[in-house]
């Protein structure tokens, strides 16, 4: 074990599986000679050399056609949107094409798709976005949104190895702020398996990635109150673990679905909807939400604190379930 | 609002401190139809008597409790619309007590004779919960599954949820306390067993309870449970009074005021001081503006709106008077908030409005606001807010000509003000020689009860000389 901040959990798994397999190859804007705008691929040039660690032009189109072309073609690309908000540019390809591929000719499209995702550091409405229910919603992509080093690591080569589009959400908010144990040998991290954070009884909160650490300060305050919360992180949201979540749900008869993505139409209420249809008659209360509000993301600080879901936020959701 | 839709009559909230209401008429009765605001029903709280509006259009279907009945607030009064009388009324997919035995005679008398029991629960129910079981709130999902597999009647269950809710884990340790076996007297040791031969005879379709296909049916002891039993604090019974007693059972105003008289009593050291005041520079100016004031606004300025305007004037230096004793610290303020204690008929109680900023009005101003609450306390069209944050209070039990009181304070007040009849009497003056001499005057004898815990003695008597002072002095309308 060796203690590695996200950031560099995720630098292990792809430079563990670069070393393994000379099919994978990393493409992007300034991830060779720069290393990545977050130093992600820090090095991986002068170790890889410019053709498996390539700098791609200012053009995201041309950096996913690119990767499809190369999975068609039976590479393993890992492929970087320098922030996930600019995979907009190219919806096209990964959802048209990639997306599509294998479901209308039988050719895998495995590609791996880092998407430096989500707020909290003041980057405004291009730079903060939680755009993965907008993926998950597209049937032939997996979504997977790792909170911890460990499962970042696990999950990463587990999309490496994945035969499908794989969109990879990291939280940069968590990049150098999370620090822990990571083993340093190569392993897997199961994709549509969640993980229990933290055990209770009372209530469960359904989240995932960097609100996984604001439900646990939320759940600690819970706990002064002789309320017991249940934190399920999902790390992956397409597939994601239904049966852990209706467990959970099950047990303690009232959720809370966390996410920091805006509130309409996102994947909480894919959860909620499943949570109502499969889980009815083990519910003792309405399941809430708490994300974001239906806006952009906002540049000013005290404005963004107010946008993304705080501490007291879900404290006061959790209150509301166990005073329900 | 389609008569289609259910729609619940709950027990209004009225005001903060209240906790529960007595149902004192139904304006409408089952199968009549109302429209949205029409009154509906009266209800009796310990604040206020008052009037509910109906909450939409359409026929009154079901009335779960009866008039005289006492129910925490939330708990469902009647439904307008929907399925109507027998229905499961409160959402709960077939809770047991609703599910009618086989026998169909059973089967007839069952909405009628359960509807009322369980709002008559939290009453007689000898627990000291605070929200007693009240069936008639939304029972969850978890908890309908939970009663049909343990055959637990939620209604029996003391609710700690929202509105006396009852929750998943109340319901569960209910169960965990023998709550099973306290609703089925006769099978404790294995409840399961008896039912197993009823259930061929179960007329319910299975797809009612579609979770729990193999709920046991209930026995018939649960289905048909005991009469109720005697509450707590027992009202007596007709047949307990005496020869020549007459029984009335108590209201929720009366209870009350018996709560707060008791309660203020037990808080406040209750000290009465007594001052005479010549009122006849306050008769002259009254005998002025009668008829200015009855012409030109329709208002009466009566003895107690003159003492009201210098009373309110007083306060404004001595402000213990005004003030409160909170935990562990003393409360002044730069507003009078003025209680008017009145009567409402026939000894039925007492209420105090609250004239708001009562400083901000003068003579003509506090005259009509004093004729306005007085009228609707007894009109009952007071709302919660005009009986809230009173600061001080007068009493005015002078009417009858009597000369001297002490009045308990309204808590958390610090005193209450009396003011007694006017009376002609021989009063020593000065003539314009200096010279003693007796003369006829119109005297009116001011109390003021005070709480010695926060007002002395010597600053309550200032407050009353000063406040004669305003009385003996006053001119025209008082400025």
């Amino acid at each position: 074990m060796a203690e590695m901040t996200y950031l560099q959990a995720i630098s292990d798994g792809l430079r563990t599986e670069m070393r393994r397999d000379d099919r994978v190859f990393v493409i992007g804007e300034d991830v060779g000679v720069y290393g990545g705008a977050f130093k992600v691929t820090l090095g991986f040039q002068e170790e890889f050399g410019p053709w498996r660690v390539i700098d791609a032009p200012l053009a995201e189109t041309a950096i996913m056609g690119g990767a499809t072309g190369a999975a068609i073609m039976g590479m393993r690309p890992v492929a970087e949107m320098q922030f996930a908000d600019f995979v907009s540019c190219a919806w096209d390809h990964l959802v048209t094409v990639a997306a599509k591929q294998h479901w209308r000719v039988g050719i895998p499209v495995p590609i791996v798709l880092r998407l430096p995702s989500g707020g909290g550091f003041s980057g405004g409405p291009f730079h903060s976005q939680n755009p993965e229910s907008s993926f998950a919603h597209i049937p032939g992509l997996k979504c997977v949104c790792p909170a911890t080093p460990e499962d970042a690591k696990g999950l990463l080569i587990s999309a490496i190895e994945d035969p499908n589009p794989v969109l990879f959400f990291e939280h940069k908010h968590l990049y150098r702020r999370i620090k822990t144990e990571v083993p340093e040998e190569r392993y897997t991290t199961p994709i549509g398996k969640a993980r229990t954070h933290r055990e209770g009884r009372d209530i469960s909160v359904i989240t995932w990635g960097a609100m996984v650490y604001t439900a646990e300060e939320a759940a600690q305050q819970l706990e002064n109150d002789g309320v017991s919360v249940e934190i399920i992180d999902l790390r992956t949201i397409m597939p994601w673990d239904k049966a852990a979540v209706l467990e959970s749900a099950r047990k303690t008869s009232k959720v809370l679905v966390l996410h920091e993505d805006t509130h309409t139409g996102g994947f909480g209420a894919e959860i909620a909807a499943t949570i109502a249809e499969e889980a009815f008659e083990d519910l003792d209360g309405p399941v809430r939400r708490v994300t974001a509000p239906d806006t952009p993301v906002p540049f000013s600080p005290p404005l963004e604190k107010a946008y993304i879901p705080q501490v007291e936020d879900v404290v006061k959701g959790l209150r509301e379930l166990a005073e329900y | 609002m389609a008569t289609e839709t259910a729609i619940d009559v709950v027990m209004p909230q009225m005001g903060v401190s209240v906790s529960e209401g007595t149902v004192t008429r139904w304006l409408k009765q089952e199968g009549e139809h109302v429209e949205a605001d029409e009154p509906l029903l009266e209800i009796s709280t310990d604040k206020i008597d008052t009037e509910v509006p109906s909450p939409a259009t359409g026929t009154v279907t079901q009335i779960l409790v009866q008039e005289g009945e006492t129910v925490d607030v939330g708990t469902k009064l009647a439904q307008i619309g929907g399925a109507g009388i027998g229905g499961a009324a409160d959402g709960a997919p077939a809770p047991v007590a609703e599910t009618p035995p086989p026998a169909p005679a059973a089967q007839q008398e069952a909405p009628s004779q359960q509807a009322p029991q369980p709002v008559q629960q939290p009453a007689q129910e000898p627990e000291p919960a605070s929200n007693g079981g009240s069936g008639h709130t939304f029972i969850s999902p978890v908890v309908a599954r939970i009663a049909a597999e343990h055959n637990v009647d939620p209604s029996q269950v003391s609710g700690s949820g929202r509105g006396g809710r009852v929750t998943k884990k109340d319901i569960l340790d209910f169960i965990e306390q023998g709550g099973q076996a306290a609703a089925q007297p006769q099978q404790p040791q294995q409840p399961q067993q008896p039912q197993q031969p009823q259930q061929p005879q179960q007329p319910q379709p299975e797809a009612a309870v579609p979770a729990a296909p193999a709920a046991p049916a209930p026995a018939p002891p649960q289905a048909a449970p005991a009469p109720p039993k005697p509450p707590a604090a027992a009202p007596v019974t007709p047949d307990e009074a005496l020869a020549g007693e007459t029984v009335e059972p108590i209201s929720a105003m009366r209870r009350g005021i018996a709560e707060h008289m008791r309660r203020s009593l037990d808080t406040s050291a209750h000290v009465t001081s007594a001052i005479e005041v010549d009122m006849a520079r306050v008769v002259a100016a009254r005998e002025q503006l009668k008829k200015e004031y009855q012409a030109a606004y329709g208002v009466n300025p009566t003895y107690l709106a003159f003492v009201a305007r210098a009373t309110v004037q007083t306060l404004a230096n001595h402000p213990y008077v005004n003030g409160e004793l909170r935990g562990d610290s003393i409360i002044t303020r730069n507003f009078v908030n003025l209680g008017i204690a009145v009567e409402l008929a026939d000894g039925k109680g007492l209420i105090v409005p609250v004239l708001k900023n009562a400083e901000t009005m003068n003579l003509l101003g506090l005259a009509k606001g004093i004729a306005d609450i007085a009228k609707r306390a007894r009109d009952k069209q007071l709302i919660p807010d005009d009986v809230q944050g009173g600061t001080i209070t007068i009493t005015n039990p002078g009417g009858y000509g009597t000369f001297h009181g002490t009045p308990v304070i309204s808590q958390p007040q610090a005193a209450i003000l009396g003011t007694y009849a006017v009376v002609k009497r021989p009063w020593v003056v000065q003539d314009s020689l200096g010279k003693d001499v007796i003369a006829i005057r119109p005297l009116m004898n001011v109390t003021l009860t005070y709480d010695h815990r926060l007002v002395d003695g010597a600053y309550a008597s200032r407050f009353l000389k000063e406040l004669r002072e305003r009385l003996e002095a006053w001119e025209g309308d008082g400025g």
